[in-house]
């Protein structure tokens, strides 16, 4: 079906005339409720666009239990060097400030019947719409020998903040000539060119810091987002330091021993001097314990992010299964501004506009060597479908890349300012 | 070749009973009915392999005649030379008559005059390429769809709500507050200088692909509501 602007503002007058009047939704209780769990790209960019465009209609509760949040995305820039982490960290001063609750706890239980989240400090909280943006966990047992017991041993690095420190402390820590071993994930995952992105700072760092030691990639994919650039980047930046093992060679047949700190790529046994396990991924675990997940993910309606399973649940991010858009920060963006669209509009009879969804993917390579793949999707009946994209090209003017890096900066400022205020 | 083939299998298992696969592209399940035709000489899936003809798994940015396996017709082998790659719409050129791309092959199949079987068949073949969730520059599944606005409804042209809920596709990049490092400001721009650069990206007059992703999906009154949102925004 073809999605027409007319045929959408229909249904959605339709709808709202069938309500009779705004907010009927609050069922009796006042003004109708929100609950976000979550306050990375997806949930926090939902709290603040429903509490900012309802202006007071709504009552915003966003459920994050960390006071400063670290974006994942660009924490690889800090491992070569290129942010601090004091940059990478935000607070949620400002969404507080601008209506939003901001409640810091875990929320540990969702009774979709009764329609509340259950929190681990005690509180329950009731919702007349829930928005979940949990972003990912791993899947146990993913990777022999690793449990998140060995994350001190082996990090994951792939939520942001303390790992990424701790994994920044053993890079700089490495012996000379030593060793640097990542075991990188399977599809689907958080970020397709982030693992190949932080190889890239990791060599960056190691040439300016440690230019004999080695890079091994463990890699369970034959192929992997931009790989032709990446491979390219690695040549001519850090000829001879990176060697990357795809599934061909052994590269989805890995072990680890943290203890021992080595790593069994296809019965080979290599001793590691830092090990950056990233194992498989699912849905945060909160996704699952509401019951919206079908295996690892929980499937999704492209039109407005509601679960399968529930219309008053909505599933953002990393977590949901939505369809061809990767997981990363700018998807979860994009698909947290279709969500709040359409939940205000339920909860207040406030227009409704078709979906569009978007996606650019920067990676630095090297110093000013930067790299980008995007796409604009829409949504089917099915799935959101890619529609359109672009990717940079190899051989690239270095004028070219220096203002693709320049242009992530930019990005960064602003999703990030679009995300918390 | 291991995961390769998992890959290709796991997708099997995740194609919906009864669900069309890739929306406006095509029906995937009855694709899969017309794979039949082709079944004497090509396989795909988990476990494929080459046969009167290669097999089929990750056709999509493939360039014609490429598999280094399997030999191929002369007749093949110079489309390989022309640099052909297999996306939807050649696929779908091919598959009307294939002997009007390649003549004088082994492949004795007539074609399929039916753009809707052509359709269907290019769904399920998407299903064994890479995903562009696991890798976005993969193939796009969809077809872009129209985006003009029913002239009935110009009447929301300039509608400032609806430019602001546009606006959410712009300040993931541009800042709302007017900022504008290493991404220009769009910020109290003259709606006319708006509408004009927007214009040229649509156009792709102005070399961007960002932005000429992004405006060439947007309607002439989509464009001018964001012009009428930018030039007041003010935080």
């Amino acid at each position: 079906m073809t999605l027409n602007r007319r045929a959408f503002l229909g249904s959605s007058m339709v709808t709202a005339a069938g309500l009779a009047a705004p907010m009927v939704l609050a069922d009796g209780h006042g003004k109708p409720r929100v609950v976000v769990v979550g306050g990375g790209a997806g949930g926090a960019t939902a709290a603040r666009y429903i509490a900012k465009d309802s202006k007071g209609a709504v009552d915003v509760t966003l459920i994050e239990p960390s006071r400063t949040y670290y974006t994942c995305f660009f924490s690889n820039l800090y491992l070569g060097g290129f942010r601090d982490m004091d940059d990478l960290g935000h607070s949620y001063g400002g969404l507080a400030a601008n209506g939003v609750n901001v409640v810091h706890d875990w929320a540990v239980a969702v009774d979709r019947d009764a329609k509340t989240v259950s929190l681990a400090g005690g509180a329950v909280l009731p919702y007349d719409k829930l928005i979940l943006s949990p972003g990912i966990d791993f899947v146990e047992g993913a990777v022999p020998g690793w449990d998140v017991s060995a994350q001190n041993a082996m990090p994951h690095a792939y939520k942001a903040g303390s790992q990424t420190e701790l994994l920044k402390a053993q890079l700089n820590a490495m012996p000379e000539g030593g060793t640097f071993v990542m075991v990188a994930p399977p599809n689907p995952y958080r970020c397709p060119p982030g693992p190949y992105e932080r190889i890239s700072m990791v060599a960056h760092h190691l040439k300016a810091n440690n230019p004999t030691a080695k890079i091994i990639v463990a890699d369970p994919k034959e192929k992997f987002s931009k790989m032709a650039l990446f491979q390219e980047g690695w040549a001519n930046h850090y000829e001879g330091m990176v060697d990357w093992i795809g599934a061909d060679f052994g590269g989805d047949n890995v072990s680890v021993d943290p203890a021992a700190m080595t790593v069994s790529i296809d019965g080979e046994v290599t001793k590691a001097d830092v090990c950056n396990v990233i194992p498989a991924m699912k849905a945060g675990r909160i996704a699952e314990l509401a019951g919206v997940t079908d295996g690892n993910w929980a499937p999704v309606n492209a039109a407005d992010m509601s679960s399968k399973a529930d219309p008053d649940v909505h599933v953002l991010g990393d977590a949901s299964q939505q369809g061809d858009m990767p997981k990363s920060g700018f998807s979860a963006n994009s698909q947290a501004k279709v969500c709040a669209n359409a939940v205000r509009g339920a909860l207040t009879g406030s227009k409704v506009f078709p979906a569009k969804f978007s996606n650019t993917c920067w990676s630095l390579i090297a110093t000013e060597d930067g790299v980008k793949v995007g796409a604009s999707y829409e949504a089917t009946p099915e799935k959101i479908a890619k529609v359109d994209g672009f990717i940079s090209a190899t051989g690239e003017t270095a004028e070219l890349r220096k203002a693709t890096f320049q242009e992530s900066e930019g990005w960064y400022s602003g999703i990030t300012a679009d995300m918390f205020g | 070749m291991r995961s390769r083939l998992a890959h290709a299998g796991l997708l099997a298992l995740l194609l919906p009973a009864g669900a069309p696969a890739f929306g406006q592209a095509g029906d995937a399940e009855n694709g899969q009915e017309i794979f039949a035709k082709c079944k004497g000489c090509h396989q795909i899936g988990a476990d494929a392999v080459h046969r009167i003809g290669p097999h089929l798994n990750f056709l999509f940015g493939r360039v014609a005649g490429s598999h280094d396996d399997f030999r191929y017709s002369k007749s093949f082998q110079r489309l390989r030379n022309t640099g052909l790659e297999w996306h939807a719409d050649t696929l779908d050129a091919f598959f009307e008559n294939p002997r009007t791309m390649a003549s004088g092959t082994r492949m004795s199949f007539r074609g399929l005059p039916d753009a809707q079987d052509r359709a269907d068949l290019i769904a399920f073949l998407r299903h064994y390429s890479d995903d562009p969730a696991n890798i976005p520059e993969a193939d796009p599944t969809a077809q872009a769809s129209d985006h003009d606005i029913d002239p009935a409804i110009l009447a929301l042209e300039g509608d400032a709500e609806y430019g602001a809920y546009l606006s959410g596709e712009c300040t993931t990049c541009h800042q709302a507050a007017g900022g504008d490092d290493g991404i220009p400001s769009i910020v109290l721009w003259p709606e006319e200088d708006f509408v004009i650069a927007m214009q040229a990206y649509k156009s792709k007059t102005r070399a961007h692909p960002v932005m000429q992703m992004v405006a060439g999906r947007l309607g002439d009154e989509e464009i001018a509501a964001l012009a009428a949102y930018f030039a007041t925004l003010e935080e």
